[in-house]
């Protein structure tokens, strides 16, 4: 693409911004919007465990998204939990790891 | 070619409960899906502020993924449909650019505070270099591994324009003796008990003159959520090093052994950098270089053609010595013609190809393959490391001709 086509489709994008009142371009200062989440935990046994436990730092699609199918069960989940605790300093009563586990492994 | 709205899938079911979406309109509606070609891929398509329609991986903290008909449109990618990834989601949302400063600390002559400002008053470079995420195309490996499950979009080549780390490293006066410099942005942990993202380069690297600091992005501010108001760009390297935000440079004397740079975002240390699949590398090293890579961006996977002449058109790109020549195949990989190379825009940017092909009747493999001026290659099967990083296989795409 041409310089002048490039600078053109930029005019376009902040004239797009503006119209729609989102954020301040070349003003400021900049506050950003981010937009409602829309996923959730799917319903299962411990749900509420998981709700606390796991979004205070997270949105439940990083769980969604992960790979499914008999290998990722419960020896994966229970790793991904083990690091969110160990490594990532995740608050996770010791009673409450095997629910979050089961929820996991048998709902995802 | 298919078109971007027949990957799209509606997927009403989704809206429902979502009706409390405010005025501004441009809350992420999941009111269309699509799904990348790996099990498991069905992704909402988001609309974030500064952002057109994207692949949404997670909403906290955001990660976006590019739609992949983008890189057929142009060899830089525009800002608003610019891959996001967010470690953490204390994400800044209100930023005053005039009280904006980034701290340049530890072992240097004269520490210093730079306000925004400041930076724009010196000496300005620019690059066009690719930014792509270390797990960009993990969906796709085999067997699966943990982590962003992201298709092939978590890449974007832009024009960078601000001060070479070096300019900022010479006014502060690097004292002897210091080993890396630490980046560290606004952005942060929800828990203080989580490890802060921060990442390190050698000093020599970090004085190359070449790792800036970035304000502008194809000619405009950076977008929020791609490092507004300054990010460090480090041409060639993997995105976790590209630190947004970026508001403090520390020099230290040391290795820097955080856990982004000691734990996390490691590759096996060997020559392939890569393991038995299902298997754990004995030592490895943290991630760098990009591999070498290539992509049809104007046929994909599935699409019905018609026989005869047609030109086939994609992009290459390696982590800095630059594309020596891209060969096609249209029979699996049997017979390989040399490509013709596009526009150069430097050695760190994505270089475009072209390929008259003739397609007779029937199913045809198409494959890429890029080698870089050091003679690197993409391997024709997938090579495998258990965080599924640095993905450069061989892509084939599945067409019929009629």
């Amino acid at each position: 693409m041409k310089r002048s086509t490039i600078v053109a489709a930029r005019a376009l994008v902040v004239m797009s911004i503006v119209g729609c009142n989102i954020v301040e371009v070349n003003a400021r200062p900049v506050s950003y919007k981010l937009p409602d989440e829309t996923a959730a935990f799917k319903p299962g046994s411990n749900l509420e465990i998981v709700q606390s436990n796991c979004t205070a730092c997270h949105s439940a699609d990083y769980i969604k998204t992960q790979p499914q199918g008999p290998k990722f069960k419960k020896d994966f989940w229970q790793a991904e939990v083990t690091k969110m605790i160990k490594v990532y300093g995740a608050p996770i009563e010791d009673e409450d790891v095997g629910r979050i586990v089961d929820y996991l492994s048998q709902t995802y | 070619m298919m078109s971007r709205r027949t990957l799209l899938r509606g997927g009403a079911a989704l809206v429902a409960g979502s009706g409390g979406i405010s005025g501004s309109s441009l809350a992420s509606f999941a009111a269309e899906t699509v799904v990348l070609p790996f099990e498991n891929g069905e992704r909402p398509i988001v609309k974030y502020p500064q952002k057109r329609r994207m692949i949404g991986l997670t909403s906290r903290p955001p990660q976006l993924e590019t739609p992949f008909a983008v890189f057929n449109e142009n060899v830089i990618t525009p800002n608003d449909a610019f891959f996001v990834r967010y470690h953490l989601a204390d994400v800044p949302l209100d930023i005053d650019p005039d009280k904006f400063s980034v701290e340049i600390k530890g072992n240097v002559e004269k520490p210093t505070k730079l306000s925004l400002a400041d930076i724009r008053k010196m000496p300005a470079t620019e690059v066009v270099a690719v930014n792509q995420c270390s797990g960009n195309s993990r969906g796709f490996f085999t067997p699966r591994v943990a982590g962003g499950q992201l298709g092939n979009g978590a890449m974007g080549n832009a024009r960078w324009k601000g001060v070479p780390l070096k300019t900022v490293l010479d006014k502060v006066g690097v004292k002897a003796g210091a080993k890396q410099v630490v980046f560290g942005g606004i952005d942060g942990p929800v828990s203080d008990k989580t490890p802060d993202f921060a990442k390190a380069l050698y000093i020599d690297h970090a004085r190359d003159g070449e790792v800036m600091l970035a304000y502008s992005m194809n000619g405009e501010d950076l977008p929020v959520l791609n490092g507004f108001p300054l990010r460090l760009v480090v041409p060639g390297y993997y995105g976790t090093y590209w630190v947004k935000h970026l508001n403090e440079i520390n020099v230290v004397d040391s290795i820097f052994d955080g856990f982004w740079m000691k734990t996390a975002y490691r590759i096996p240390d060997n020559d392939c950098n890569c393991v038995e699949p299902g298997t754990a590398p004995k030592v490895t090293v943290p991630i760098n270089r990009f591999t070498v890579r290539s992509f049809i961006t104007n046929v994909t996977d599935g699409a019905k053609l018609k026989a005869g002449g047609t030109t086939l058109k994609g992009i290459a790109f390696d982590g800095g010595r630059g594309i020596k020549n891209v060969a096609v195949s249209t029979d699996s990989g049997k017979t390989w013609e040399t490509a013709r190379l596009g526009k150069d825009f430097g050695k760190y940017s994505f270089r475009e190809w072209r390929m008259p092909v003739n397609l007779s009747a029937g199913p045809h493999e198409l494959k890429v393959r890029a080698t870089s001026n050091d003679g690197k290659t993409q391997p024709m099967e997938a090579l495998w490391n258990p965080a599924g990083y640095l993905r450069n296989v061989v892509e084939t795409v599945r067409v019929t001709a009629t």
